[in-house]
């Protein structure tokens, strides 16, 4: 900065200042505080002074002990002025600090922020990366909504730069520049296309992390990337994968048809399966054999590697993607992941078990393996505890129950009471839900009626009167029982339980009952009102049912009712009053009271409280709360017929050009072993059906011959038209291929080898889809094609388009789709961005020429 | 599409940090975006109160604008403040990563250090996170834009006033390994790898063993020149049923060859953590004699328990430790060991007795009278017993390093492996 404005800011700073110290003077609350703020007064004295000197130690002193106060959250603003003219500042923590002021400061303080605006503006043309990622940063941080153009114009320019250090900190900017002015959406939705398309790692988590913020909803600004972010997922930081991998998540559930029907059948029921199958087969015929997108299966592939992180909330997210797409047979992978975090801290363990204890719900078998890695340990924290139990309720069945009760029975003992009585409600809905069983807990439970602690009996009390109500018909010594502890508890609810009990067993115990009745009718005024509420249903029951011995009892406590401080109290007394007691004005009712009071009443079902939390997506805060957190993004649906996939095509001509610079290399790797792979496949294929047979004596034409491309198109041709119906629709989607190929053939020559494993993979590909096919009824589209003249290129390609678009989703489309793949799908094959020892052992692992290490070390250079 | 619907004022992650104490002062607190006032963490000391434990205090709580989030780590807790849909575990995740980076800066986490410290916490946690979202997380990376503090630049630094910035370009944050920074010099090349196994058990009461597994971790501490491109063997890698890597360590690598390949990071690093296969049978090092009764109508119970080697392999068993949290009527306890000291803490009810080594010829025990509240019930359950103990040169699986190699570079290094078995989770019901 110049001289001069160093001079202005020193002027019009102090001015300022001073004003500053007097408004906040006087805003500041006389009492108390005062006087602690003037010294405080005093001490920003002598930092300004500090500021002002010539010493950059003095400077840095000043600036360290005022980052303290904003660390404290003392109030250090009148100072704006005085640390803003030091922005300029040539020594880098003096300037550091300076920034770490603004930021906190300048919302607070936009006319004087301004001042310092040019500096950042000059630094954002520095010729060292940092500084201009830095001086983006802190521009982008000064909340001050008049410089949004400014910050625009810094954002679209730092989105270009050379540095991805840069560009990673352009996609941070966005999210702030939208968050002071949500009108800048349209222009920074462009500056988020442009991003995504970046190849480097570094940007990738960012950038998504603002799309998710800007423009979720945007879908359609993944497609073209989609490829590209699953193949970069694994070099990706973590804490960008999270991210990506939630997004990616969301994006499978709207372009993939589920995988789940299939599996479903399996485990539910196979005959209803099958049945079922019958009746809509001619509905489902086109979707009946169900075959992945090769897409759908890329993610679930990409990202399994992933689960092996050191960082739970990667190890999270990939799980919740298993979860939510990937078929139900492959999620069991991510169950010994989960259960390696709960070694982690509490908070992690806190999270993973809540999210287990949904899944667990839903896939008993999941976690089954893993019973006893959920036993508790006494120096488990409540919250754990409690956790576990549940998970180990979720799990329990006839197989292993008798194994649970025992580690139950320590567990009731247990010092924390809390924990206990959870446990016996573990044992209550063990209980309900395991029949065999419900014998022995309930006379387990009957057992802890004589427990010392309270808190226990009256846990037991609440879940007995449950189980009784269930199977109502012998238990009538356990309800004799239980009218004798009502001398002993105390805890309200257990003696609203009993008496309730009592109430509609009295019946059962017909001699018990009015004793009650009149025990409670002296101790009326001193109970809980809950308990009161119950003694009133028991003195009408009783009046209904024997009124001979109770008629003035019961009157007796309604009299006492009448006049009960409660209201809740007093109405039911005049509600029970009105039905039980005859008179003239009580209608017809009154003669069904017995009816009313005494009906059979549906017993409890008692269920997991993480029954309804599985609409949430896994792993979000929403789930964790159990209520839809503002932000949340709702997981759709999968759509029924599966949206265009050609969309996800990347254009080859662009691709190639993009390509090429960084260094063809790269891509033959992979691609040879993706090649090893598909041979494989089609190897199968070759055995399981006659179509494939076909293509596969085509495909080895084919490859023949990609280096002249006059020829192929007459082969083609003709081999289109010699194949069965069946392949015809595969054979037009090779040709779909060849037609791609040939187009970067135009662009790049040097290829040759890579697209030669490329049509190849794409026609593996077309064998394993071909049973697809063949039962969808693509033959009129294909005998047009078929005497088409080829080698039209581009003019053709969208000629085809339209015809695509008619066909039924997974089809050709699909096929040129994978031609596409295998590019992309390149650095998959990279396991880190690292260096050639590894790389040569990968490649020695597939089987690859040595040729191909030799060109190692330049395709590092590309993941940079 | 165009929907400026949402809140102008939201972030996606972190929005704020507060610092607080364990007697409940706000001790520090940053900001990433407007400015959260303190009284949010008013909900924060509602929940803690309710929780009783700080342990049980919930790490997720709702307030009506806000979402926080905290951790509980060395007697302080980070609470952040939340304002959009984020997965917990993100979160959880970093705040601890931002309590390791304390602790590796400082050499330990807690108030007096980050308060001693408050200027480099500062410039610390503006790096790790740019609005809300974490930047640079890598120690090697972060130790390169600021230097950690050591006694004697501090000294230089408040005569030269010079800084503890660095103002060169953090190149891990750009290369293709971005754990690792370039130019690193030693004169000693070294490369050491603890291999820490421990066994997690629950003994019942008859000493037959409910649950055990073994839990391991390789840490490194890797002191090498250059770019060092390291490979680990290990002579039964099939042992490891479930690993998690540091991000340096090559996936594909280990898939197909079992071998860890890898470029460390320079310094102390935690290369793997695994789980040793189910199918294997735990070895349990020790045992426990134990008769702890209380009598019914009285106000004194007696204690009783011996120690004593089972399956040690042949090696020492040292380090031992019990504890053991009595109930809560339980008022005093008169103890006698024959070895080692004991100690009983009235008021939290905790009974730790440091035994040391076992020596075979004479088993350590502990015996004596409990004195208990009179007139109060006798307790429910006896106490269970948590061991620590630490078996020096032994990895209970089994688990062996084969070899080291180091390619990338010419000099040779000098390696060391090391062997520990420790107790994790190990409890005896009694």
């Amino acid at each position: 900065m110049s001289s001069n404005s160093f001079a202005y800011n020193e002027q019009s700073g102090g001015g300022e200042a001073a004003e500053l110290g007097q408004e906040a003077t006087s805003t500041i609350s006389p009492s108390g505080a005062f006087g602690l703020f003037s010294s405080d007064w005093k001490k920003n004295e002598d930092l300004k002074q500090m500021l002002e000197s010539n010493k950059d130690s003095a400077k840095l002193d000043a600036m360290k002990r005022i980052v303290g106060m904003i660390a404290k959250g003392k109030n250090a603003s009148e100072l704006f002025p005085a640390v803003v003219k030091n922005v300029a500042s040539k020594n880098i923590e003096i300037k550091k600090l300076v920034y770490v002021y603004l930021v906190r400061y300048a919302e607070e303080q936009q006319d004087l922020a301004l001042l310092s605006i040019s500096t950042f503006q000059r630094a954002l043309k520095d010729p060292n990366q940092l500084i201009r990622a830095s001086a983006l940063r802190v521009l982008s941080s000064i909340r001050v909504p008049i410089i949004v153009p400014i910050m625009m114009l810094a954002i679209k320019e730092a989105s270009a730069d050379l540095s991805p250090y840069v560009r990673k900190n352009a996609a941070h900017a966005i999210q702030k520049l939208y968050s002071l002015d949500p009108e800048q959406k349209e222009m920074l939705i462009e500056v988020i296309e442009k991003l995504l398309k970046d190849k480097s790692t570094l940007v990738a988590g960012s950038v998504v992390m603002a799309f998710e913020e800007v423009c979720p909803d945007r879908i359609d600004l993944i497609h073209r990337n989609y490829r590209k972010l699953c193949n970069l997922l694994v070099d990706v930081e973590e804490w960008g994968q999270v991210v990506i991998i939630h997004m990616l998540t969301r994006y499978a559930r709207t372009q993939f048809v589920s995988p789940w029907r299939e599996d479903d059948g399996l485990e539910d029921n196979e005959k209803n399966f099958y049945e079922s199958d019958d009746e809509e087969k001619e509905k489902s015929d086109k979707k009946r054999p169900y075959t992945m997108d090769p897409d759908h299966r890329l993610l679930i592939r990409n990202t399994k590697p992933l689960l092996q992180s050191r960082n739970a909330a990667v190890v999270m997210a990939v799980a919740q993607l298993y979860w939510h797409i990937s078929p139900k047979s492959e999620a069991g992978v991510i169950s010994k992941s989960l259960v390696r975090l709960l070694r982690s801290n509490r908070e992690v363990q806190y999270i993973v078990l809540q999210n287990i204890a949904t899944m667990s719900i839903q896939r008993k078998g999941m976690f089954e393996p893993y019973l006893k890695s959920f036993y508790v340990r006494s120096t488990d924290p409540t919250m754990i505890k409690t956790l576990k139990l549940e998970i180990l309720t979720n799990l329990a069945n006839e197989a292993n129950i008798s194994t649970l009760l025992r580690e139950f029975q320590t567990y009731v003992k247990s010092q924390d009471k809390q924990f206990a009585a959870a446990t016996i409600q573990t044992i209550g809905r063990c209980a309900t839900s395991i029949t065999e069983v419900t014998d022995t807990c309930l006379n387990g439970l009957v057992c802890l009626l004589s427990n010392r602690d309270e808190i226990v009996v009256a846990e037991s009390v609440v879940v007995i009167k449950k189980l009784l109500q269930m199977q109502p018909a012998q238990h009538g010594e356990i309800i004799k029982h239980m009218a004798k502890l009502l001398d002993s508890i105390t805890v309200p609810v257990a003696r609203a339980s009993i008496l309730w009990l009592i109430g509609e067993n009295c019946e059962r115990v017909p001699k018990i009952a009015p004793d009650v009745l009149r025990k409670m009718a002296k101790t009326f005024t001193s109970e809980d009102d809950l308990v009161k509420l119950q003694i009133l249903n028991l003195g009408a029951k009783l009046y209904l049912t024997n009124s001979k011995q109770t008629k003035l009892l019961t009157q007796y406590i309604l009299n006492l009712g009448k006049y009960d401080q409660n209201y809740d109290i007093r109405d039911r007394t005049r509600f029970i009053r009105q039905l039980i007691v005859p008179n003239e004005k009580s209608g017809a009712l009154s003669k069904y009271a017995k009816k009313i009071f005494l009906a059979q009443k549906p017993a409890p079902l008692l269920e997991s409280p993480f029954k309804d939390r599985d609409h949430f997506q896994l792993g979000t805060l929403s789930h964790t709360l159990n209520i839809k957190a503002s932000g949340y993004l709702e997981l759709s649906n999968w759509p029924e017929v599966a949206p265009d996939p050609s969309v996800r095509n990347v254009e080859v001509i662009e691709s190639a050009k993009e390509w090429t610079p960084v260094g063809k290399s790269k891509k033959e790797k992979p691609a040879k072993k993706f090649y090893s792979e598909s041979e494989e496949e089609e190897a199968e294929e070759e055995e399981s059906s006659d179509s494939s047979s076909d293509s596969e004596g085509e495909s080895g034409s084919e490859s023949g011959d990609t280096g002249s491309s006059s020829e192929d198109s007459s082969e083609d041709s003709s081999s289109g038209q010699e194949s069965e119906t069946g392949s015809e629709a595969e054979a037009e989607g090779k040709r779909a291929g060849k037609r791609n190929s040939r187009l970067k053939r135009k662009s790049d020559s040097e290829d040759g080898e890579k697209k030669n494993e490329k049509s190849k993979t794409s026609e593996s590909s077309s064998a394993e889809s071909s049973s697809m096919e063949e039962s969808s009824s693509g033959s009129e589209s294909a005998s047009e094609s078929d005497n088409e003249p080829v080698p039209r290129k581009v003019a053709q390609a969208k000629e085809r388009k339209p015809q695509q678009e008619r066909h039924p989703p997974p089809k050709d489309v699909f096929l040129l789709d994978l031609d596409d793949f295998n590019p992309v799908s390149t650095p998959v094959a990279l396991p880190t961005p690292a260096l050639s020892p590894s790389l040569i052992a990968d490649l020695e692992g597939l089987n690859l020429s040595t040729s191909s290490s030799v060109i190692n070390p330049s395709s590092s250079i590309l993941w940079k | 599409m165009s929907r400026p619907s949402r809140a102008s004022n939201t972030t996606k992650m972190i929005h704020s940090l507060f610092l607080i104490n364990c007697s409940g002062d706000i001790f520090l607190e940053k900001h990433w975006k407007s400015v959260v006032s303190q009284s949010v963490c008013d909900y924060f000391f509602e929940a803690q109160e309710k929780a009783a434990d700080v342990e049980n205090v919930p790490p997720v709580i709702s307030t009506p604008h806000h979402y926080l989030i905290s951790i509980y780590r060395d007697k302080l807790f980070f609470v952040s403040v939340i304002q959009t849909e984020v997965p917990p575990l993100f979160v959880i995740e970093f705040l601890h990563r931002v309590a390791d980076t304390f602790q590796d800066y400082f050499g330990e986490c807690s108030e007096a250090a980050i308060k001693d410290n408050v200027v480099i916490v500062y410039e610390l946690l503006e790096e790790m996170l740019d609005n809300g979202f974490p930047l640079a997380t890598e120690s090697n990376i972060l130790k390169e834009l600021i230097k950690p503090p050591t006694i004697l630049r501090s000294v230089v630094n408040s005569i030269t006033g010079s800084s503890n910035v660095g103002d060169t370009l953090p190149t891990g944050q750009l290369s293709n390994i971005p754990w690792r920074r370039a130019g690193v010099k030693y004169t000693n090349n070294e490369a050491y790898f603890d291999v820490v196994e421990e066994i997690d058990a629950i003994i019942d009461k008859s000493g037959s063993t409910v649950f055990a597994e073994i839990q391991g971790v390789i840490d490194a501490c890797i002191k090498l020149s250059g770019m060092p491109d390291l490979s680990l063997s290990f002579m039964n890698p099939r042992l490891l049923d479930d690993v998690s890597f540091h991000p340096c360590i090559r996936f594909k690598r280990w898939e197909s060859e079992r071998v860890l390949s890898f470029i460390p990071p320079d310094g102390n690093f935690r290369l793997i953590s695994y789980r040793v296969s189910s199918q294997n049978l735990v070895a349990i090092p020790v045992y426990v004699k134990h008769s702890i009764s209380f009598k019914e109508n009285s106000s004194c119970g007696r204690f009783d328990i011996t120690i004593g080697p089972k399956q040690n392999m042949g090696k020492t068993i040292e380090g031992i430790t019990v504890t053991v949290h009595m109930p809560k009527v339980v008022l005093n306890m008169n103890l006698t060991p024959t070895q080692g000291s004991y100690t009983f803490d009235p008021v939290t009810k905790v009974l730790a007795w440091d035994v040391g080594k076992i020596t075979p010829q004479k088993l350590p025990s502990l015996k004596g009278l409990v004195n208990l509240q009179s007139g109060a019930p006798k307790p429910e359950e006896n106490p269970s017993l948590n061991i620590q103990f630490k078996i020096q040169q032994l990895a209970i699986s089994g688990l062996k390093v084969n070899r080291l190699d180091m390619y990338g570079e010419k000099y040779k290094p000098f390696k060391g492996v090391k062997y520990v078995t420790k107790a994790g989770k190990f409890q005896v019901r009694t």
